[in-house]
């Protein structure tokens, strides 16, 4: 890893790893945990924003579809490099439908109220904040890697 | 669930006192929002000032009070912190709300309804 002259310590090679439950309070408690941890704090504030949503949507989406209400562990490892942070998460649910990532389109607004969409949001939101998004399915968990830099907070 | 609602005049405004609407109060939210709007004011403003984070879950339970309102009556949003204010905006839902920067004082309120 080069060196990062803005941190001569070298404590870009930390890495943060947690494991949590699946379900919604459990993941309100981790994100709690995460955003206090020193690779978060160095972010900005409107990117530690944007990490929060993205890593919100990520970790409820396996909550609500991987683990379905069966529920179980998550693993988080967040590592600060010099152009953002990168995130790994693992889950043992199912596979992600036919094995890849959903697309995240919005679609252009229905005119009548009564159609309006009261879900569909999460994965355009994560793929609107978060770059670099790999999915792997192995043959017992599911990879999620993702890499939230400073420059795409903004839009 | 933190929800206090007020009545001036025709305005219903409902103080969100909460620090997050994510997945795990989304339905709370809901459920509360459509108890405390059984009334008939117009307008319904929604204060976010306290709320500091909201996820798609928690975006999802306001579409969801403003289709429970239905086409007569208004839900407008007020107080929408920076995390709240990106998730309206990249999923294009600030379009469908108005948005106020802060509640208006008492009188702006009685001006407007």
């Amino acid at each position: 890893m080069p060196d990062d002259p803005q941190d001569p310590g070298g404590s870009q090679d930390e890495v943060i790893r947690l494991v949590l439950r699946s379900d919604a309070r459990s993941v309100r408690a981790a994100l709690r945990e995460l955003l206090v941890t020193s690779p978060m704090r160095r972010l900005p504030e409107a990117d530690r924003d944007t990490a929060e949503i993205v890593l919100a949507e990520v970790l409820n989406n396996i909550g609500e579809h991987a683990y379905a209400l069966a529920g179980g562990e998550i693993e988080v490892t967040v590592r600060h490099d010099a152009e953002g942070l990168v995130c790994t998460v693992i889950d043992r649910g199912v596979r992600m439908p036919g094995a890849k990532l959903p697309a995240g389109d919005l679609h252009a607004l229905p005119p009548a109220l009564a159609d309006m969409p009261e879900g569909g949001f999460g994965w355009h939101l994560i793929r609107m904040l978060a770059r670099d998004l790999t999915y792997r399915r192995m043959p017992d968990h599911n990879e999620l890697r993702f890499r939230l830099s400073p420059d795409q907070s903004s839009p | 669930m933190q929800l206090l609602a007020e009545t001036r005049g025709e305005i219903l405004i409902v103080r969100a006192e909460e620090d997050r609407i994510d997945a795990a109060v989304a339905i709370q939210f809901k459920d509360r929002m459509r108890d405390l709007t059984r009334t008939d004011a117009p307008r319904v403003v929604l204060d976010l000032s306290q709320v500091s984070f909201l996820d798609s879950s928690g975006l999802g339970a306001v579409v969801a009070v403003r289709k429970l309102l239905g086409p007569d009556r208004t839900l407008e949003l007020s107080g929408l912190r920076p995390a709240v204010e990106k998730v309206f905006r990249l999923t294009r839902m600030d379009t469908i709300f108005v948005i106020h920067p802060a509640l208006p004082g008492e009188d702006g309120l009685r001006d407007a309804g």
